[in-house]
């Protein structure tokens, strides 16, 4: 039933790009907010503790008290603040967080039963805009969506929050070289930027791009924690140092939206590894007859998110020199050698 | 080690061990060859798999940390000095105190008000006793200084109250006589050691 052949698809039309678009946000944004619930829950397991146990069975409903609190906070806005980029700031993390979602391939593609008005019959695409150049435009989104705490951080009037803004712009100098260049060696091997190409490539090589490129799926794991500001790399907002970094003086939603943003950041990253590195959805996986790739991508997925977890409770943060040294002296000349020799296997 | 090893003072004389913690790399070439070796060590790998051995073992073998407080408490201690608990005679059911006055004497905050009367027996009998749980300070004097183990700090540790003043009556304190079966011993301060027999000495009649 399900194909990625681009020739078998239906006709995509705008309202199945509308639908798909208003089903991302609605999907990933609950999945940010139960991933914080996730994170806490893993986290308190992993020190031994039982965390959110109170609100609903299990804290489960612990999400939705703390969506009423967020809401129903009062949002302020400082008084040497520059109001009108104060304001704007988390827009743009969870906008841009968004909108790198757009090409991702996130759910199966399907169509709406016909019983349904208005919109019944409409096929709605696995991804929102399938562009050639996926991989590009999701990098990109996700590195403009450093303008997020960059802004924040320098229109707030306050010193924690500088400090958070200046860790930005140097975490971002130093880990965005390492995520294209680690990216470009499976980029080169498939000969394609869309992610449709990815998942076929490997399919048809039978191996996962991880057994071919170990060198790149590890600085790609490594930036891809930079990218979305995990530990070991939360130098924006590390609260032993700076307080809260970026997001000292925010409050209610516009703090939170920071924080759907980063969760959504981190489900991207994840979409990324699992598709680029390790096989992606393979409909044609088959166990007792049905096609299990989207449940294969979806257990990827979430591996991925429990090691950024898992990786969190384990391992201490690094300082700001050393996450530049890291980047530009270690792991900078390991990826262009990498695509060096990624080269030269291609070539010959 | 001996505590009195501890205690020394006298910098220079004690013999210290130092931990070998290495060399940190001179040249170039060494600062290369340590980073090379730790990249390689797996050491961040040792931490993952702690952090996974206890997160499974609270999951599966039952070894949470957290007590769920208000709904379940630790056992405490039973030197832990909390509100005041008077005890009662097992035999007679009758209470302990005699009224001999010594915990409003050596109560340092002046807490303890007591009053006595004899009864139509003769008989020294305690007509008022409050403790003043605003000033007590939990020293756990009047409970050592009791001759007849009466009053003895109980593990009742919940005392928040409305008021910052909080008084407490001889009744309130004092063992209900229906949970007389139910009454500990005290082991806490003043309490007899557990080799009191021992150190009975008979009392030396002639000299």
């Amino acid at each position: 039933m399900e194909t990625t052949l681009v020739e078998n698809l239906p006709q995509v039309t705008w309202i199945g790009v509308l639908i798909k678009a208003v089903l991302i946000l609605a999907v990933i944004s609950a999945l940010a907010g139960f991933g914080t619930f996730i994170e806490r829950k893993v986290l308190a397991f992993m020190q031994r503790r039982l965390g959110p146990m109170h609100v609903g069975p299990y804290g489960l409903l612990q999400i939705a008290a703390d969506g009423i609190k967020l809401f129903t906070k009062e949002d302020i806005i400082p008084q040497n603040a520059n109001k009108l980029i104060f304001m704007i700031a988390p827009i743009i993390t969870a906008a841009t967080a968004f909108i790198a979602l757009s090409s991702v391939p996130v759910f199966p593609d399907f169509t709406v039963p016909e019983f349904m008005p208005i919109i019944g019959g409409t096929f709605v695409p696995s991804i929102a805009s399938d562009l050639n150049i996926g991989i590009l435009f999701v990098l990109g989104m996700m590195a403009s969506g450093l303008y997020g705490p960059l802004l924040a951080g320098m229109s707030q009037a306050n010193k924690w929050g500088i400090i958070g803004a200046a860790r930005t712009a140097i975490q971002f100098l130093s880990y965005e070289v390492v995520t294209g260049l680690s990216i470009l060696a499976p980029i080169m091997l498939v000969g394609s930027l869309s992610f449709v190409d990815f998942n076929n490539y490997q399919h048809d090589e039978g191996v996962w791009l991880m057994f071919y490129q170990p060198v790149a799926f590890v600085l790609f794991l490594i930036a891809g924690f930079a990218e979305t500001n995990r530990t070991p790399f939360d130098l924006l907002e590390h609260e032993a140092e700076v307080v809260s970094g970026y997001a000292t003086e925010y409050s209610g939603m516009r703090w939170g939206m920071f924080f759907i943003g980063e969760y959504a950041n981190m489900i991207t990253i994840s979409v990324i590894a699992a598709i680029v590195f390790m096989g992606g959805y393979n409909p044609e996986t088959m166990l007792f007859g049905w096609s299990i790739g989207w449940l294969l991508i979806i257990l990827k997925i979430a591996f991925f998110f429990f090691l950024m977890l898992w990786v969190r409770a384990s391992w201490p943060h690094i300082r700001p020199d050393q996450l530049m040294w890291l980047c530009w002296k270690v792991l900078m000349p390991i990826a262009v050698i990498n695509i060096l020799v990624t080269a030269l296997v291609v070539l010959v | 080690m001996s505590l009195e090893q501890f205690k020394n003072r006298n910098v220079g004389t004690q013999n210290y061990v130092k931990l070998d913690v290495g060399t940190s790399p001179k040249t170039s070439m060494e600062k290369f060859k340590q980073v090379v070796r730790r990249t390689f060590k797996g050491e961040l790998f040792v931490g993952l798999g702690v952090v996974m051995r206890n997160m499974l073992k609270a999951l599966f073998a039952n070894d949470m940390h957290t007590v769920k407080y208000p709904f379940e408490k630790m056992p405490i201690s039973p030197r832990y000095r909390a509100i005041h608990d008077m005890l009662r005679l097992l035999e007679s059911g009758n209470y302990r105190c005699i009224g001999c006055g010594l915990c409003e004497k050596i109560c340092i905050s002046n807490c303890i008000s007591m009053d006595t009367r004899y009864d139509e027996n003769q008989r020294k009998e305690v007509s008022e006793y409050t403790i003043n749980f605003g000033r007590c300070i939990f020293c756990g004097y009047c409970a050592e200084v009791c001759p007849e183990l009466a009053i003895v700090h109980g593990p009742r540790y919940e005392n928040a109250s409305e008021q910052r003043a909080g008084f407490s009556l001889f009744e309130d304190m004092l063992t209900p006589i229906d949970k007389l079966n139910l009454q500990q011993e005290y082991d806490g301060f003043g309490a007899v050691s557990p080799n009191a027999d021992d150190n009975i000495k008979s009392t030396p009649l002639a000299y």
